[in-house]
């Protein structure tokens, strides 16, 4: 994969020190290149949280190196640092993304006109984004004159607006049922489609499953990963007929995936216990 | 069952022959469950013999015979349209025995069939869902007719029971974690060391 917008390279974070230190991620590696969404699972506690804030800039790593967009965090003095989080991330929150006293477009906006663009410039730039996503008709709507699933849609127009490229999703459809939150999954899909680099935590399979690639997270290490797929290679409609001379039943082996790269150490001998993988 | 059932509900909505019975079932489903017509006759005959249907006599001109509800089928028709499905389906599923006598078999991993469990249930949950978006495209469309389609609709009761088994997983895998991180306790009726009842 060329193009990466995010590379995490052995990452440690360790919080406190001493006895009490918690290693909230142990040596992880991880790449999103444009184009790319990847989603990260784990239960509670097993770093996730920490990963989102790593690949963010909100935090620093304390050995091994992460960077945006060819930028290691580490490296920057902190204005630098905050400038390349405005100019370059966005997040989306499960909830209060939005600032209530803005509308939709100023919302948008306002990372534009923090980073000293014009107001108009602004303005222009949020429309824009709104209209990208079809959702012109909430450009001048305050939060709480939209649906939670609206609020989320513009939470993403905003996270990448302007030259930002990746946009950090966590739990992005906890709040919403499961058709409003597929709704704003299919935008996440959508800007990811159109070339920006998303990273997708969340604690739903289904919603995993839009994610090219799948990362599993436990005590704060990677314990699986579902590997990239290629390019689409799926038929985008449903009358998309097989090329002459191929079969059209589909292939056999939805139901059985090859097995992983590495396979985890399963059986032991009689006698002892597998270690555990 | 559920082939008999659903060819009571088609006619229902007026006599059939079988071929159309067929025909109609497949789009319905969105041809996720093929019927071969020797089924659907053969089911049909034991719907006639249990009274339930009977054949409209007459051949058309293609020589195929259409087949009406009696009575009794339709009242059988409109009970399994108001009733609910079964729900307490008996359990024996190849990967729940196998992790309960993974927990229980001294030489293997359960946290490795799990894992490997997971990535082969994570891997089909995507494909479906590249099933699903493809089903659904375009993508800048948001869904407005989710549900409607019976492919779509199929596809998705599909989705919904990967997930609950990669749920599932995940839950067990907590379990195991919590349970080993624990003292283990002894059952209150473990054999005792001495004398008889």
């Amino acid at each position: 994969m060329s193009d990466l917008v995010l590379r995490m390279t052995d990452v440690y974070r360790v919080h406190g020190s001493g006895p009490t230190a918690v290693r909230a991620l142990d040596g992880v590696s991880l790449t999103v290149a444009a184009g790319e969404l990847v989603a990260v699972m784990g239960p509670s506690g097993s770093g996730k949280s920490t990963l989102l804030n790593l690949a963010g800039a909100l935090d620093l790593p304390t050995a091994g190196v992460v960077e945006i967009d060819g930028q290691s965090t580490s490296s920057l003095r902190p204005a630098d640092l905050a400038a390349l989080r405005r100019r370059r991330v966005g997040v989306v929150f499960q909830d209060l993304n939005l600032i209530p006293s803005l509308t939709a477009a100023e919302n948008i906006g306002l990372p534009l006109e923090l980073d000293g663009r014009r107001v108009s410039e602004a303005r222009r730039a949020a429309v824009g984004a709104l209209h990208e996503l079809g959702l012109d008709e909430l450009a001048d709507r305050y939060p709480d004159q939209m649906s939670g699933g609206q609020q989320q849609r513009v939470a993403i127009a905003r996270a990448l607006v302007g030259d930002r490229r990746l946009v950090l999703a966590d739990e992005p459809t906890g709040a919403l049922d499961s058709l409003t939150g597929e709704g704003v999954l299919a935008v996440l899909r959508a800007r990811c489609d159109g070339g920006a680099a998303g990273l997708l935590v969340t604690h739903e399979a289904r919603h995993a499953a839009w994610a090219d690639r799948v990362v599993y997270l436990r005590d704060g290490r990677v314990v699986d990963s579902t590997e990239a797929y290629g390019a689409p290679s799926m038929p985008r409609g449903r009358h998309t007929s097989p090329p002459a001379g191929m079969p059209s039943a589909p292939p056999p082996a939805t139901t059985s995936p090859a097995a992983p790269a590495s396979a985890p150490t399963l059986v032991g001998q009689p006698g002892e216990r597998a270690s555990e993988g | 069952m559920s082939v008999r059932q659903s060819l009571l509900a088609l006619l229902r909505e007026g006599p059939r022959y079988g071929a159309l019975l067929k025909a109609e079932f497949e789009a319905r489903t969105g041809g996720v469950w093929p019927l071969n017509v020797g089924q659907v006759y053969t089911t049909l005959a034991r719907l006639e013999r249990d009274g339930l249907v009977v054949g409209d006599g007459t051949p058309d001109d293609e020589g195929r015979i259409a087949y009406r509800l009696t009575e009794a089928g339709r009242a059988e028709a409109d009970s399994w349209w108001l009733a609910p499905v079964g729900v307490a389906e008996p359990a024996r599923d190849e990967l729940v025995i196998k992790l309960a006598l993974a927990i229980a078999t001294p030489t293997v991993d359960p946290y490795a069939v799990i894992q490997t469990q997971r990535g082969a249930t994570m891997r089909h949950l995507q494909e479906l869902t590249r099933l699903k978006l493809a089903l659904t495209a375009p993508v800048d469309a948001p869904p407005a007719s989710i549900g409607v389609d019976p492919e779509l609709l199929v596809l998705e009761h599909r989705l919904f029971a990967v997930e609950a088994q990669l749920r599932w997983l995940d839950h067990a895998e907590a379990s195991l974690a919590a349970q080993s991180a624990s003292p283990v306790v002894q059952p209150a009726h473990t054999v005792p060391t001495g004398g008889t009842p």
